[in-house]
C-alpha cells in the first residue's frame, strides 16, 4: 500500500492568519512567541553566561549573524550571490580603525560612521559589477577582499601586515555586551518588515525576474544600489564593532572565513528568510568554538555536520522549525 | 496623431539582419497588428520600441518625444507597457502583490497620493478582477509560480494595464491558451480598444488579429512587406505568397 506524508495547517495556525488572532491571549502567544521568544534568549543569554570567555563567544556570533543577515539580504532583494562578505566587514572594520586613531573620533560614533562609510564605499566598488549575474558577480565579490588585502600588504598603507593598533575600546563592557545584539535583533526585524512592504516587494520583484520588473516602470539600477548599500552598512558595522572589540585590524578582516561563514550560517538556518542565517549563524559559531579542543578535527566535525544539515534539512533549520510550527503531518494511504 | 513612430529602425545581431530598415506608425486610439513568419523580426520590433535592445539605427518616437535608446523603465514611465511572449510573473510573490511593482514605479507614484494602508494592494485586487481573477476566491492570494498558463497571461496583462500605459504592446498575448481562453481574453482586448486604448499587437492568431486590428504590418526576414488594412493584407498577392497561403488555405 502506498503511503504519502500529508500536511495540513493547525488550527491554531489557521485562526491567527487575520483579525482573529486577536481574540483570544493563546493566539496572541502563538503569534508572538516565534517572534519574541528567540530575541529574549539572545538577550538573557550573556547576562547568565558563566563565563566572560562565552561572553565573548556570544558577541562574536552576533558579528557573524550580522554578516549574514547581510549576505541574505543582498540575495533576497536582488539575487545576487556574493561571495565576498569579507570586502563589507574588511572596509568596516578599516574605517573605523582609522577614524578612531588618525581623527580621534571616539569609538560610539565610529560605529556608525564605519557602517555608514563603509556601505558607500562598498557600493561604489561593486556597482560596475551590478549588470553582471550568477557566478560572474559572485566570481568578482569573491576577489575584491583578496585585492584590497594585498594592496594594503604590498603599499603597506594603513598598518601594511602589522595591521592597526591601539584602538579604542566601548566605553563599558555593558554596551559591549549589549549593542550588537540589539542592532543585530532590530535590523533583523527591521529587514523582514521591509521585505513585505511595498518597497521590498519590489526588491523581491527583481531576484524573481529582472526583466519583468524592467517593463513594469523599474530602475532595477537604482534599487540593487540601495539594497546593496543596506547589506554593506550591516556588515561594515560588524566590521567595525570587530575591530573596537579587539582593538585592532589586520589583514584578517579580509580573510576568507569572512566570506564562507555567512553563506554556511545561511544555509544550515534557511536562505531567503532573514532570520534563518541568523539562527545559522547561533548554531554554527559557539559550535565551532566548543569544537575548539578538538583541535584540526573540528573542521572535520564541523564540515561533517553541515554535509547533514544541508542533506537532511535543505530547506533550513528555520524553515523546518515553521513548518513544524505551523503543520501537523500524517501519513494517508492512497 | 501619432502615437507611435519608427522611422527606418535597423537591428543586426551579428550576421543576422534582425530589422531592416522598418518604418510604421500607429495612430492613437488605433489597433496595429504586426504578423509575420518565426524569425521575422516581430519580437526585435517590440524590443526595439520598449528599450530592451537599443536599434544601430532609427529613430523611435513616442507622442512627439524621441525615445531611440531608452533604458526599458524609462519607456515604461513614458508610457508604453508591453507584455512578454513566455509569460514572466515574478514566481514567488502572489498574483496581486505582482501588480505593486508597477504601481510602486515612478509613473504610478507621481499620479497617486500614498501607498499606505495597503492602498496599493485594493487597486491591485481591482486590476486582477479586471482581468477576470475571480475577487472573492483564493486565486488572487497564490503564488503565481501556482497559478495555470490562463491565469498568467492574464497576470501579464494586468501588470501592463497597471501603468496606466499610453500605448500597450502585446507580444503574442493568446499563444499557449485554449479556444475557450482565447475566447475569454478577447473581449478583454475590445474592452480596452473601446476605451480607446492604442495598442499594438503581434500575433499569430490571424483570425484574433484581423477581427481587433485596424492596420496591419507584415514582417519577412526583418523587412516590412506590406501594411494595410486587414482586408487589403488578406488580399496581398505578397503576402499569400510569403506568409498567408498556408494558413488561409487550411
Amino acid at each position: 500500500m502506498a503511503r504519502r506524508l500529508e500536511r495540513i495547517d493547525r488550527p491554531i495556525k489557521v485562526l491567527t492568519d487575520d483579525i482573529y488572532a486577536l481574540s483570544s491571549t493563546a493566539n496572541m502567544l502563538y503569534v508572538a512567541a516565534p517572534r519574541i521568544l528567540p530575541a529574549l534568549i539572545v538577550m538573557a543569554v550573556p547576562a547568565l553566561s558563566p563565563s566572560v570567555y562565552f561572553e565573548r563567544v556570544w558577541i562574536i556570533t552576533a558579528i557573524y549573524a550580522l554578516l549574514a543577515l547581510s549576505w541574505d539580504f543582498v540575495a533576497l532583494s536582488t539575487g545576487l550571490v556574493s561571495l565576498g562578505q569579507a570586502l563589507f566587514f574588511g572596509v568596516g572594520a578599516y574605517l573605523a580603525a582609522i577614524l578612531n586613531l588618525q581623527l580621534g573620533i571616539p569609538s560610539l560614533w565610529t560605529l556608525p560612521l564605519a557602517g555608514l562609510g563603509g556601505a558607500a564605499i562598498c557600493t561604489v566598488l561593486l556597482a560596475p559589477c551590478l549588470p553582471l549575474r550568477g557566478i560572474y558577480f559572485a566570481m568578482t565579490t569573491l576577489v575584491y577582499p583578496l585585492l584590497l588585502a594585498r594592496t594594503i600588504e604590498a603599499t603597506a598603507i594603513v598598518g601594511g601586515t602589522d595591521g592597526l593598533v591601539g584602538v579604542e575600546p566601548f566605553p563599558s563592557l555593558w554596551l559591549e555586551k549589549y549593542l550588537v545584539l540589539v542592532v543585530l535583533l532590530a535590523s533583523t526585524y527591521a529587514l523582514r518588515r521591509l521585505m513585505t512592504s511595498d518597497f521590498g516587494i519590489v526588491l523581491r520583484s527583481i531576484s524573481d525576474n529582472d526583466q519583468a520588473a524592467k517593463a513594469a516602470g523599474i530602475n532595477i539600477t537604482w534599487y540593487k544600489l540601495i539594497a546593496l548599500w543596506i547589506g554593506s552598512a550591516l556588515g561594515s558595522f560588524a566590521g567595525a564593532y570587530f575591530t573596537h572589540l579587539y582593538m585592532f585590524v589586520g589583514l584578517s578582516a579580509f580573510s576568507l572565513d569572512l566570506s564562507i561563514l555567512p553563506i554556511a550560517c545561511a544555509v544550515v538556518g534557511g536562505i531567503g528568510t532573514l532570520a534563518g542565517p541568523v539562527v545559522g549563524a547561533f548554531i554554527l559559531v559557539p559550535l565551532t568554538e566548543m569544537l575548539r579542543d578538538a583541535g584540526t578535527l573540528r573542521i572535520v566535525a564541523y564540515s561533517l555536520l553541515l554535509v547533514a544539515l544541508v542533506l537532511l534539512r535543505p530547506e533550513g533549520v528555520l524553515s523546518y522549525l515553521k513548518r513544524k510550527y505551523e503543520q501537523v503531518e500524517r501519513w494517508v494511504e492512497v | 496623431m501619432d502615437c507611435l513612430v519608427l522611422n527606418r529602425v535597423s537591428k543586426r545581431f551579428g550576421g543576422v539582419s534582425a530589422l531592416d530598415d522598418v518604418s510604421f506608425s500607429v495612430a492613437e486610439h488605433q489597433v496595429l497588428g504586426i504578423i509575420g513568419l518565426n524569425g521575422s523580426g516581430k519580437t526585435t520590433v517590440v524590443n526595439a520600441i520598449t528599450g530592451f535592445i537599443e536599434p544601430d539605427s532609427g529613430e523611435i518616437w513616442f507622442k512627439g518625444t524621441e525615445i531611440t535608446g531608452f533604458a526599458p523603465h524609462r519607456v515604461a514611465a513614458a508610457g508604453i507597457a508591453r507584455t512578454f511572449q513566455t509569460v514572466r510573473p515574478f514566481h514567488n510573490l502572489p498574483a496581486f502583490k505582482n501588480l505593486i511593482v508597477p504601481l510602486y514605479s515612478p509613473r504610478i507614484r507621481k499620479r497617486t497620493e500614498s501607498g499606505r494602508w495597503g492602498d496599493r494592494d485594493a487597486v491591485a485586487l481591482d486590476l486582477l478582477e479586471e482581468v477576470g481573477f475571480e475577487r472573492d476566491s483564493h486565486v488572487p492570494y497564490k503564488p503565481a509560480s501556482t497559478l495555470p498558463h490562463g491565469y498568467l497571461r492574464r497576470l501579464e496583462l494586468a501588470r501592463c494595464l497597471a501603468l496606466r500605459p499610453d500605448l500597450l504592446i502585446t507580444d503574442e498575448l493568446f499563444s499557449g491558451l485554449s479556444a475557450a481562453e482565447v475566447g475569454s481574453m478577447l473581449p478583454l482586448i475590445e474592452k480596452l480598444q473601446a476605451r480607446g486604448m492604442t495598442i499594438v499587437m503581434v500575433e499569430h492568431r490571424l483570425r484574433e488579429l484581423f477581427r481587433l486590428a485596424h492596420r496591419v504590418v507584415v514582417l519577412d526576414r526583418g523587412r516590412k512587406i506590406a501594411e494595410g488594412s486587414p482586408r487589403e493584407i488578406v488580399e496581398s498577392s505578397t503576402v499569400k505568397e510569403t506568409y498567408l497561403g498556408a494558413e488561409l488555405s487550411q
